[in-house]
């Protein structure tokens, strides 16, 4: 679909809807922030603010501290996973209401 | 927007559901009186007589209010929602599942969300607060937990449950969404709302009980999760 817009006569395509056609892909922005979070380091180890046997080493603390994060998170999310055993014993309530009423009305309710 | 003026088209697509259609039929004109509606049953030739169910109801409901749209054999979900699109005369279109994990009780909290906002799609979450999910050992949570986080990390989607199926799209909205997902299963729930989020639509949640009615359910075995990440690069990738 956008291919052929793309491939058709350009008469009709101004910059503005080309780009708001063909946006950017998201691994395109993930790796560009990978490019900068990567500049910065190596601006880091040339400018020796930091003694350089760190510097080397920002790239695992930045990745483990990464993999910490995401399983905080998900320890988090866990502990706070919401619930609803109520809503079982709800359910069961509803199911009762429409099973009789539909039985009166002649629909077969029969289990599966 | 005029309230009057607005129907729903809901999409259920069904196999073997011929007990859950109706008690889900029941329940969704229960819950939406005073709104126009319409339910659209596809059914993939299920062999349990769930049709036959639909035409009792038929008959109690009204053949406008309860579409039965069949098709010959199970074709995937996808291709269910696309063929209950064209039979949709709403200019709304909600989807549901059939085997009453979504319940209709939340569709007037979708109604009412997008009539405040104006959203273009209103998308239930099982994830926060006043949702919830019930039917699920530790480690069905922790597996959706941490897919969760995956995807939030990989992917920024704008959205907390992304793999959920119980929404509310604008009729044009879906049409547009659908005609660029080509994914399978659940992956093509996320797909949908990924690209929705990308083409910048205005999305908007609620939050919903999810009972999982399929117990002891194995649905979540290593190639579900390769499938799982598969997924998730392929989303990386083209959206």
């Amino acid at each position: 679909m956008l291919f052929t817009s793309f491939y058709s006569p350009a008469s009709h395509w101004t910059p503005e809807l080309v780009f708001i056609a063909n946006p950017v892909k998201h691994v395109l922005k993930l790796l560009s922030l990978l490019v900068v979070i990567s500049a910065l380091w190596i601006g880091l180890l040339q400018a020796s603010i930091i003694p350089q046997s760190h510097t080397w080493l920002l790239p695992i603390y930045f990745i483990v501290s990464l993999g910490c994060y995401g399983l905080f998170m998900v320890g988090v999310g866990l502990m706070r996973f919401p619930t609803c055993p109520q809503e079982a014993l709800l359910l069961q309530q509803d199911i009762a209401e429409a099973k009789d009423f539909l039985k009166q009305k002649g629909v077969d309710v029969g289990s599966n | 927007m005029d309230v009057a003026k607005n129907k729903y088209s809901i999409i259920v697509p069904t196999y073997n559901e011929r007990l859950n259609i109706a008690l889900i039929v029941y329940l969704i004109f229960k819950h939406l009186r005073d709104v126009d509606f319409e339910i659209i049953v596809v059914d993939d030739g299920s062999p349990d007589g769930t049709q036959e169910v639909v035409k009792q109801l038929q008959n109690l409901y009204g053949e406008d209010r309860i579409l039965l749209r069949p098709r010959a054999k199970k074709l995937g979900l996808g291709t269910a929602y696309i063929h209950g699109l064209k039979h949709a005369s709403g200019n709304f279109v909600v989807i549901m599942d059939a085997d009453l994990s979504h319940h209709p009780k939340y569709l007037p909290n979708f109604i009412k969300k997008q009539l405040e906002t104006g959203a273009s799609i209103v998308t239930g979450t099982r994830y926060v607060t006043g949702g919830g999910v019930h039917g699920w050992n530790l480690m069905r949570k922790l597996t959706s937990r941490g897919a969760n986080v995956l995807a939030q990390t990989l992917l920024w989607p704008g959205v907390s449950d992304l793999t959920g199926s119980f929404r509310l799209y604008k009729k044009s909205v879906l049409e547009d969404v659908i005609s660029c997902c080509v994914s399978k299963g659940y992956v093509f729930q996320m797909e949908m709302i990924v690209r929705a989020s990308r083409k910048g639509y205005h999305i908007e949640e609620v939050p919903i009980t999810f009972v999982d009615r399929v117990f002891g359910s194995s649905k979540l075995g290593g190639s579900e999760i390769v499938e799982y990440l598969k997924g998730l690069v392929y989303l990386m990738i083209t959206t």
